[in-house]
């Protein structure tokens, strides 16, 4: 990266909220389902028909503000935002300009062990648009289609400050904010259904310079690895352009994923004007002050806060929080474990090891999960007492996650019990000295690596179930004297 | 016994005293809209097999004495811009004109519910954008007094239907005077009711924050069964307003002792037609006579109304008209070459030319740059004047004054003169930008013979003074009972 200048980014997050119908009509809201389904004459813009609120993401709103600690003014309204276009039905978005419903927040992140704060501008409301489905090969068609199932879902716009440095923070930023949504439980942010999108402001200006340069925006980016190849690309192609001398023209992008490049949509000149003013089918909002408070003390314990909890009473690495408290289930699973087990470091390890790998090789969410707390925590307590080793019980965790049935009842089914019984791990040993007679004698002539070979012929021998410390003692034992 | 000429309460009487049906009320009525419809043209639909079927099935209950509501069995024809299921809805446009809509507003919803008989829709300037009703894209309705003049607009069709007969009770909107003026220039009751009391769910938006739906009836009384029939909370409008609705009838007393009227110097106004000066002020004598106290009041800002409202409305219309973008439902111009060509094309082609004059006020007036001049002002003085009338109510309980400052005019006389036209709405203006309730009653005839409208606005959610008011002068004179000879 060009070290002659700052890079400056803002982003638009755009997260569809988890209420159960629209913002603005009774239709369900569902991903998948047929297209044109789940509409009516309200998100269908027909003629004469008329907004009303859904409590419900009224109070996601809040909430999701609340998380980001953003301000929220008592009198809150909504605003007409006018453009044609054939996924907006009544020719104009229902959004908000002035009067947000929460404004001033900010948002606070590791990256690379240093915390960073981050400005919200606002997070207001507002309702998503329908999709357009082309047909044929582009170009070559002259057929749209559109579908409105997601017309008039609620959407938050999470306005922030040009606050980030770089790339990487940029999606530091955006991964701390999905967190957040995803741990008040106000939006399932899954980006591949466009759940969660955001929108790229992105400037340079010279190293030392307190005034921003011209801007580009990058409109509607809903995956982490294009966010940050769009950034990247922008960021160098704005340091060209200034490099050879000429200037960042100010205009709206779209990012080419196969190609890897921006390219433009509009320029300042074709800019919309939105002709914004304030929707008269819907009644101003008088926010009551004791229900925001209740709503305040009802949310959960957050990402960062959790973390360093975690590492203050479980004595966990930076890293082991990062990865445990990613989603509040899996914090909330591995804090079952711990109480269940008192083994905060071992619940860690599993968790983050092998269960995790399980999750991801299945795509299973871990609150679905078969492998339960008690069952994990069962797990634990026989490796403690020596009757599985820690090689066992990999095994064992397997057929958990994927049967549902406790650790012990695997273990006597499948007959996993590890052998600690000494006479008749000496008569194993016994035999496998007896086939191995080179091995064994380097081992009482002082080459003592060839013990491992010999330990691994006697787990080998009793199908891994044998207590490996005691192999190792015994064969000392009976070789060294 | 010619049914087609008597009021929903009268018919009501004669319904439950068995001596006449709904089917008989019914095809008197039809048979009307089929003698003297082609003069005035005020029907854009007339549902004439629904309505009998309706008819029909409310005799078979008045014949078990089934309990029926007040208005069962009465035919009411509607605007044609208040949703009806499967029952085109055109507001006058050609964007609509084969527009089918799949549910019912919420006022057609209560009227069904009353088990009243739906006749039709109604003629009107288009998306209820006029004075005259010369801007429906499909025809021009006459005023029955005088077929060469208009009867007022926008709610034209409904006026002339009730003052010829042609209809029992209609439903009109109301947002700049569309009841109120064509109603006192057809010489029948045409009352506005107080903004949020009635549902706009299912009335095709023209201003939102001005819109409201009420009655044209033949009488006050009549009016107030409608009124009881409509207004209230709905759950589907979140501008209608959740306060407990009166009996209107309640209010069918002559009882205007003491009653504090005022008389706005600001609304009897330069260009006033002097037989129109004449028969209101004879009409306040008459309301003094009767008892009540005569007060000036000032309502200074109200010269600047109609620059407001014509800030206002078309910046509200400006959006709610963006949905006709032949996408989705309604007229697409067809031979289009991309999609930016099919929006002009189909909303050239689909609106008339006094819609496009408004939507491209509105779009200009919403613009940035503009939108602190024009928007932001207009709301502010908005603001004042509805100041005016809480300050005038502070003094008096209802405000009496000219509907219109003309009687009907000629057809064509005032539409190539857009401001001339706006001007006829400069008396019913105020009291939708404020949100009062309004009616218009007939209060006599110029020389020419032509109807003159008496105004009684009242406060917010005070109907009941209003119709008061309305009816003891009504029952203490014979103007409403003046009808036009059509033959």
């Amino acid at each position: 990266m060009n070290s002659k200048y700052e890079t400056v980014i803002g982003l638009e997050i755009h997260a569809e909220l988890a209420t159960e119908s629209k913002l603005f009509c009774r239709c369900k809201v569902g991903f998948g389902a047929e297209a044109n389904t789940q509409t009516c004459p309200i998100c269908l813009g027909m003629p004469g028909v008329l907004p009303v609120l859904n409590e419900r993401a009224l109070e996601y709103t809040i909430r999701a503000a609340l998380a980001l600690n953003c301000e929220i003014p008592p009198y809150s309204k909504f605003d007409r935002k006018n453009y044609f276009y054939p996924d907006l039905p009544k020719g104009y978005q229902i959004s908000q300009l002035h009067l947000p419903f929460s404004q001033n927040g900010y948002v606070e992140f590791d990256l690379e062990r240093e915390r960073k704060k981050v400005g919200i501008t606002r997070v207001h409301l507002e309702e998503d648009a329908g999709k357009l489905v082309h047909t044929g090969v582009s170009n070559s068609s002259n057929m749209s289609y559109v579908d409105f199932n997601r017309s008039c879902i609620p959407l938050i716009e999470i306005v922030g400050e040009p606050d980030l440095r770089s790339p990487a923070e940029a999606i530091a930023y955006m991964r701390a904010v999905k967190e957040i949504l995803e741990y008040v439980g106000v939006s399932h942010c899954n980006m591949e259904q466009g759940q969660l999108r955001a929108d790229l402001n992105v400037s340079l200006r010279p190293r030392g310079s307190s005034e921003y340069g011209t801007r580009t925006e990058v409109k509607n980016m809903n995956s982490f690895r294009s966010i940050l190849a769009a950034l990247e690309y922008e960021v160098e192609r704005q340091a060209q352009v200034l490099d050879s001398g000429g200037s960042v023209e100010q205009e709206t992008l779209l990012f080419d994923e196969e190609r890897g490049i921006t390219m433009s949509m509009r320029n300042k000149e074709e800019a919309h004007d939105y002709r914004y003013f304030p929707e008269p089918d819907l009644v101003p909002f008088e926010i009551d002050a004791t229900w925001v408070e209740q709503l305040r003390s009802d949310l959960p314990e957050l990402p960062l806060q959790r973390r360093e909890r975690l590492q203050r009473e479980y004595g966990l690495s930076a890293d082991d929080a990062l990865a445990l408290a990613a989603t509040r289930q899996m914090a909330d699973y591995y804090e079952a474990c711990v109480s269940l087990s008192g083994q905060a470091k071992e619940c860690a390890n599993w968790v983050r090891g092998d269960l995790s790998a399980l999750l991801n090789e299945t795509g299973q969410t871990i609150e679905l999960c078969r492998a339960t707390p008690q069952h994990l925590a069962d797990m634990l307590s026989l490796i403690q007492s020596g009757a599985i080793s820690g090689k066992i019980a990999k095994t064992v965790l397997e057929k958990m996650f994927h049967t549902g049935r406790d650790a012990k009842s695997i273990v006597e089914a499948e007959g996993l019990t590890q052998i600690s019984d000494e006479d008749q791990i000496a008569a194993i040993i016994d035999d496998v000295i007896d086939s191995h007679p080179g091995p064994a004698d380097d081992v009482r002539n002082g080459r003592l690596k060839a013990i491992g070979f010999l330990v691994g012929q006697v787990m080998k021998a009793t199908q891994g179930k044998a207590n490996p410390r005691l192999v190792n003692e015994l064969l000392r034992a009976k070789l060294l004297g | 016994m010619e049914l087609f000429r008597l009021t929903a309460h009268e018919l009501h009487d004669k319904l439950r005293a068995g001596e006449i049906t709904s089917v008989e009320i019914t095809q008197s009525v039809l048979e009307r809209i089929n003698a003297v419809d082609s003069k005035i043209q005020a029907y854009v639909t007339v549902v004439e097999e629904l309505a009998l079927e309706q008819a029909r099935i409310v005799d078979v209950h008045l014949r078990d004495g089934d309990p029926l509501p007040l208005l069962a069995g009465i035919p009411v024809s509607l605007k044609d811009l208040i949703c009806t299921k499967g029952i085109p809805t055109t507001c006058s446009s050609r964007i609509l004109q084969d527009f089918v809509p799949p549910y019912d507003a919420t006022v057609a919803q209560k009227l069904n519910d009353q088990q009243i008989v739906m006749l039709g829709k109604l003629n009107m300037d288009e998306f209820a954008m006029g004075s005259s009703t010369e801007n429906s894209a499909f025809m021009v309705t006459r005023n029955p007094w005088d077929l060469e003049r208009i009867p007022g607009g926008s709610s034209g069709g409904a006026a002339a239907a009730i003052a010829a007969d042609a209809a029992i009770c209609a439903l009109g909107s109301d947002t700049g005077g569309s009841i109120r003026q064509p109603a006192a220039l057809c010489g029948i009751v045409g009352m506005k009711p107080t903004y949020g009391r009635v549902s706009r769910y299912g009335l095709v938006a023209f201003a939102s924050s001005l819109d409201q739906i009420g009655p044209l009836t033949k009488d006050v009384t009549d009016c107030a069964w409608m009124l009881n029939a409509i207004c209230g909370h709905d759950p589907m409008d979140s501008t209608s307003v959740n306060l407990p609705v009166p009996d209107f009838t309640q209010s069918l007393v002559q009882d205007i002792e003491d009653l504090r009227i005022g008389i706005p110097d600001e609304y009897f106004i330069e260009g006033m037609e002097s037989d129109v000066e004449r028969r209101v002020r004879e009409a306040i004598a008459e309301l003094e006579g009767l008892g009540a106290q005569v007060v000036r009041v000032s309502l200074p800002h109200s010269e600047y109304a109609v620059a407001t409202y014509y800030i206002i409305a078309p910046a509200e219309a400006s959006a709610n008209l963006a949905r006709y973008d032949g996408v989705r439902y309604g007229f697409r111009a067809e031979e289009t070459t991309d999609l930016i060509d099919m929006y002009k094309k189909t909303r050239s082609k689909g609106f008339g030319s006094e819609v496009k004059r408004r939507i491209m006020l509105g779009t200009y007036a919403l613009s940035s740059g503009f939108y602190d001049a024009y928007y932001l002002k207009a709301q502010k003085v908005r603001t004042l004047i509805k100041q005016d009338f809480d300050e005038a109510f502070e003094q008096v309980d209802v405000i009496v004054a000219p509907t219109s400052p003309t009687g009907a005019f000629k057809i064509g006389e005032k539409v190539d003169d857009p401001l001339q036209m706006y001007l006829s709405d400069i008396l019913t203006i105020p009291a939708n930008l404020a949100g009062l309730p309004g009616i218009s009653i007939p209060c006599g005839l110029t020389l020419q013979n032509l109807p003159v409208g008496l105004q009684i606005v009242g406060k917010p959610f005070d109907e009941e003074t209003v119709l008061r008011t309305a009816y003891t002068y009504e029952q203490n004179t014979d103007h409403h009972k003046q009808r036009p000879t059509l033959e």
